[in-house]
């Protein structure tokens, strides 16, 4: 498309696109020298400061990691309990009883309208108050319960998304052969929506990933953000350095998630053997919104 | 039975909430709409630029980018955006964080409305001899922009939930006072309902609303 928005430049546009090149780089280079003074007057540039994550393997094995390790237990324990609920759910909400219809269609729409730090606080104080779990186990329980009643709700409209997507021959078929409706859904519709979701469902990881560091920051879990504190402790205040060494961790991880389920998608997108039906990756932002058919992504027109 | 809600400014908190959402909207509409410009720029350093910033920040959590800014940019860069108390630096620089990170939500959103433009508009502007700003000023965003009301509705409606990972940096909003609330007080489930119902106060009619716009602005084609 960028290329239709603009003709093929000739020496003026050229010349033009040259000065707009120097003044962005020199904007750019202006923010990054802001940057870096700033940081060099506070000392936070000096080696030292740096230098642990390069030459001390123990702040990788005491901090980073064992934080990693925690956000990526949080984020699979969500998923995985989340996926089971969300099925139900969805599949409950396309349910013939309207009463199933209704039951589910209210859980959804209200866990998909509320917070997900509302629903961990919530989780926090209720395992505090009404169940025995010891204290250090409560902000894992907490964060994973809120990312699970969250989650199940929006994996509950990407199983619906997915079903709706295959072509309607399939339960025409499945019922012409004498299928009844669990059997149709078991045999036929939830089998092949499994991989249609697929790249849904990574992208919801990637969310899911990002979520787990809000218990860090209010709940006290001790996932990868909150490894920063410690290490700044330990290692002479190095507040900067930790932290751009943690947010790169969060980028380069959640970066192969979304690189993953954009390769899935054009997988399937382009697969011969299957129905063809996908849920795309970046869908998963209007599944997640509270209403009925709130944003449907616009089609672009067929380009000839 | 509602006795727990004396003492505390349930309806201020979710004022605060109100307002950094209608800040960081306002912004993250002008910054998204930057950023979607470039990446389809004829400047490649411009395009490069819009690429990686998107892939960059939407992949980081928001709490890392509201930390950062009280950590990074307020405690070590000395940035307090023209404020002078706690409270009033906080709520700027969670504007800031929100700015930040929702508008590569707008951004791509703004770039899928660009496609649905049909591609005989744009011919036919150039053709007229329009140059690549006018071509998107003029033709291209106003079309986009009638098209993607829903995709930026879910956009709002998930920056209103997101406003709430201002309380890491102690922005007085819902979810902080929410947390202050259960420490002090003993009706969780009353107080979880409270909050609840606020933010289903203000995102089910949001979603209802710009659903219902997004159906009339829609350009028919």
């Amino acid at each position: 498309m960028s290329s239709v928005l603009y003709d093929t430049p000739g020496p003026r546009a050229r010349r033009r696109s040259i000065l707009y090149t120097a003044g962005f780089l020199l904007v750019l280079a202006a923010a990054a020298w802001w940057v870096v003074t700033g940081l060099a007057e506070k000392g936070q540039l000096e080696w030292s400061r740096w230098a642990p994550f390069f030459t001390d393997s123990r702040v990788w094995t005491t901090f980073l990691l064992p934080g990693l390790e925690n956000t990526l237990i949080a984020a699979a324990l969500a998923l995985v309990i989340a996926l089971p609920l969300g099925a139900v759910l969805g599949i409950a909400r396309m349910s013939d009883h309207w009463w199933v219809r209704g039951a589910a269609g209210t859980v959804v729409e209200f866990f998909r309208a509320i917070p997900v730090l509302i629903l961990m606080l919530f989780a926090n104080a209720a395992y505090a108050a009404f169940f025995d779990v010891s204290p250090e186990r409560r902000p894992l329980y907490a964060v994973v319960t809120g990312l699970v009643l969250y989650n199940a709700s929006v994996l509950a409209e990407v199983v619906r998304a997915g079903i709706l997507a295959l072509p309607r021959g399939q339960s025409d078929a499945a019922r012409a052969i004498g299928m009844r409706k669990g059997q149709t859904m078991r045999y036929v519709l939830l089998p092949q929506s499994v991989t249609a979701m697929l790249p849904a469902i990574v992208s919801q990881m990637v969310v899911i990933v990002k979520d787990t560091a809000l218990g860090g920051a209010m709940l006290g879990f001790s996932e990868l953000l909150a490894s920063v504190r410690p290490i700044s402790a330990n290692y002479g205040a190095n507040t900067i350095a930790s932290f751009t060494v943690v947010a790169v961790i969060f980028i380069v991880l959640n970066f192969v998630l979304t690189s993953f389920a954009a390769r899935l998608e054009g997988r399937l997108r382009r697969g011969r053997r299957s129905t063809g039906a996908v849920v795309a990756a970046d869908a998963v932002e209007e599944l997640a919104t509270p209403g009925e058919h709130v944003g449907h992504k616009p089609e672009p027109p067929a380009r000839s | 039975m509602f006795d727990f809600l004396q003492g505390y400014d349930v309806l201020g908190a979710f004022w605060t909430t109100v307002q950094l959402t209608l800040w960081s909207a306002i912004g993250s509409l002008l910054w998204g709409t930057a950023l979607a410009a470039m990446r389809v720029s004829p400047v490649p350093v411009m395009r490069g630029f819009g690429t990686w910033y998107v892939n960059v920040v939407r992949n980081i959590p928001l709490t890392v980018i509201i930390i950062f800014t009280s950590l990074g940019l307020f405690q070590t860069l000395g940035v307090s955006l023209g404020a002078g108390t706690f409270t009033v630096i906080n709520f700027r620089l969670a504007v800031l964080g929100l700015i930040a990170y929702t508008s590569a939500f707008v951004c791509e959103a703004l770039r899928s409305g660009i496609n649905t433009v049909p591609l005989g508009q744009v011919e036919a502007a150039r053709a007229l001899g329009l140059g690549f700003t006018q071509v998107l000023g003029l033709i291209v965003l106003p079309q986009a922009f009638r098209s993607v009301v829903g995709p930026l509705a879910n956009v709002l409606i998930a920056l209103t939930k997101n406003t709430t990972v201002a309380a890491a940096i102690g922005v007085p909003e819902a979810a902080l006072l929410m947390r202050e609330m259960i420490e002090n007080e003993a009706q969780l489930i009353l107080i979880s309902a409270v909050f609840a119902a606020g933010f289903l106060v203000l995102t089910l009619p949001t979603g209802l609303f710009l659903g219902w716009v997004s159906r009339k602005a829609a350009v028919r084609r």
